[in-house]
């Protein structure tokens, strides 16, 4: 089953909406931060960061289809020579939407979307799977080795605790027992 | 088609849009300029959302 697109419809057809996004990706990526209806904001935010990936591939074919999503080949080069540049240490979400409240005339909610400032310095790199899987595994051997002695005592006190607090819990309901019994008594 | 029997009596009709009312807009003070802004948007006063300037004033 096809999968709609998220988000709103834009114009008539689908060659209009294309054409929409390009506009709205190119004037983004000339000016930096542009003024737009919130809808058409949230459909251009995966548009142009998808962009914004081409350009830090950077490869002739990533260009090429860069260029075929926008309307302006200079503002492609633009995306491609200086604002990549400034993404190499973000992964993703280079746009910030802030809505700006409803227009004068048709009440439309309004947003500015902008491209987001250079990051100083790289974030912690995520952990990966296999890193975890290798942590996992030496935790797994510092149990199994050398800690054989401790693992039955301390299974050993926490059976005897948990017997402890279940003889108070008897003597608990036993004395509550016994106090609704005499309360009964006094009745 | 289905279409009204009858006219609908003055009464009626404006008892009917009695309830039709404006409800006030919600608004939050900015943490900027303490001026009522609509939440999570932009302040028009002073221009800024969550510490930064987004509109030219």
């Amino acid at each position: 089953m096809p999968q709609p697109t998220k988000g709103a419809r834009l114009g008539g057809s689908p060659a209009h909406q294309r054409l929409m996004l390009a506009n709205l990706a190119t004037s983004l990526f000339r000016h930096g931060k542009i003024t737009t209806t919130e809808a058409k904001a949230r459909r251009l935010r995966p548009y142009a960061e998808r962009l914004v990936t081409f350009a830090k591939r950077g490869d002739l074919a990533s260009r090429r289809r860069a260029i075929a999503r926008m309307t302006d080949r200079d503002v492609t080069h633009d995306l491609f020579d200086e604002i990549a540049q400034r993404y190499t240490n973000r992964e993703g979400g280079y746009t910030r939407i802030v809505k700006i409240g409803p227009r004068k005339g048709d009440n439309a909610p309004m947003a500015v979307i902008e491209l987001v400032e250079e990051l100083a310095e790289a974030p912690a790199p995520k952990r990966k799977k296999a890193t975890r899987k290798a942590a996992k595994a030496e935790a797994v051997e510092a149990l199994a080795g050398g800690d054989d002695e401790t693992v039955p005592a301390t299974t050993t006190e926490a059976a005897a605790d948990d017997a402890k607090a279940e003889a108070e819990a008897e003597a608990d309901e036993s004395d509550t027992a016994e106090e609704s019994g005499d309360k009964a008594d006094d009745k | 088609m289905a279409v009204p029997k009858r006219r609908m009596s003055r009464s009626n009709t404006r008892s009917r849009r009695a309830n039709w009312k404006a409800a006030p807009v919600t608004t939050s003070a900015c943490p900027q300029c303490r001026s009522p802004k609509l939440p999570h948007a932009a302040c028009g006063v002073c221009g800024t959302y969550k510490g930064r300037q987004i509109l030219d004033v």
